[in-house]
């Protein structure tokens, strides 16, 4: 029997197996939308606990595992991140980027952070991985289970709210 | 907005938060996967369940209070 079909009638072994597999890249591609280490830590394991409850729903002769996979990991994190909307702003715990004015630096990320934490977690998601990932926007319509366009409309509404809080506090991209 | 107006927030963002896509697994997660593999399924008290029969039997005894309770939501 082929790993899919071992792992949709519920063997362990084959999940561990495609966990081992899958989990770096899981938890790259969370970490583009929460940005926080250990959040993008616990939320891949959330992931992988939805894909495993509902192994019994994927098509394990022509289902796309990988796509069926990044779908369930983008709702986890839009799901995190609509839960923390009201708590905090974006958290971030990546190094900034080398300046010679890092003050200022902090300061403009911190009101861009700000800014971001003003867009539902459906916009922020669009946003971040179109314009701070570079992603496609063919893959971010296929993780999203929404199409090309509605990507395109999602990052043009965030890019929209983003230049108006922005320019609120006086920052002109 | 334009396209250049579009460009231009994208290279803000860019310049002042780093892409996080390059970031790596510090540690194997399948332990924590088997954690919570094991966790029980929350279990809902015996009381809550007695509570939902009564409001059941409440409303089939005196259906009339539906439309009333509905109208105070």
């Amino acid at each position: 029997m082929e790993l899919l079909e071992r792992f949709a009638a519920g063997d362990l072994e084959a999940f561990e197996t495609l966990f081992r597999q899958y989990q770096s890249a899981v938890f790259r591609w969370i970490m583009r939308i929460v940005r926080n280490t250990a959040t993008a830590e616990d939320l891949t394991v959330e992931a992988f606990w939805r894909v495993y409850r509902a192994r019994a729903r994927f098509d394990a002769v022509s289902g796309n595992f990988g796509g069926w996979l990044r779908r369930i990991a983008t709702n986890v994190a839009i799901d995190h991140l609509r839960r923390t909307r009201t708590e905090v702003p974006l958290p971030e715990d990546l190094p900034g980027i080398a300046t010679s004015r890092p003050g200022e630096q902090a300061e403009m990320r911190r009101q861009i952070q700000c800014a971001l934490s003003k867009l539902s977690p459906r916009l922020r998601g669009a946003v971040l991985l179109a314009l701070v990932e570079e992603e496609p926007y063919g893959e971010i319509a296929q993780a999203l289970g929404i199409s090309v366009n509605a990507v395109k409309v999602r990052v043009f509404r965030g890019v929209r709210i983003l230049r108006k809080e922005l320019s609120r506090v006086g920052v002109h991209p | 907005m334009n396209e250049r107006e579009i460009a231009e927030l994208k290279k803000l963002l860019k310049d002042t938060l780093p892409p996080a896509g390059d970031a790596e697994l510090r540690r194997d997660l399948w332990p924590a996967m088997l954690r919570r593999l094991d966790e029980r399924p929350v279990r809902v008290p015996w009381w809550d369940w007695a509570l939902l029969a009564g409001v059941i039997a409440l409303f089939c005894f005196f259906p009339g209070i539906i439309p009333a309770l509905l109208y105070q939501l």
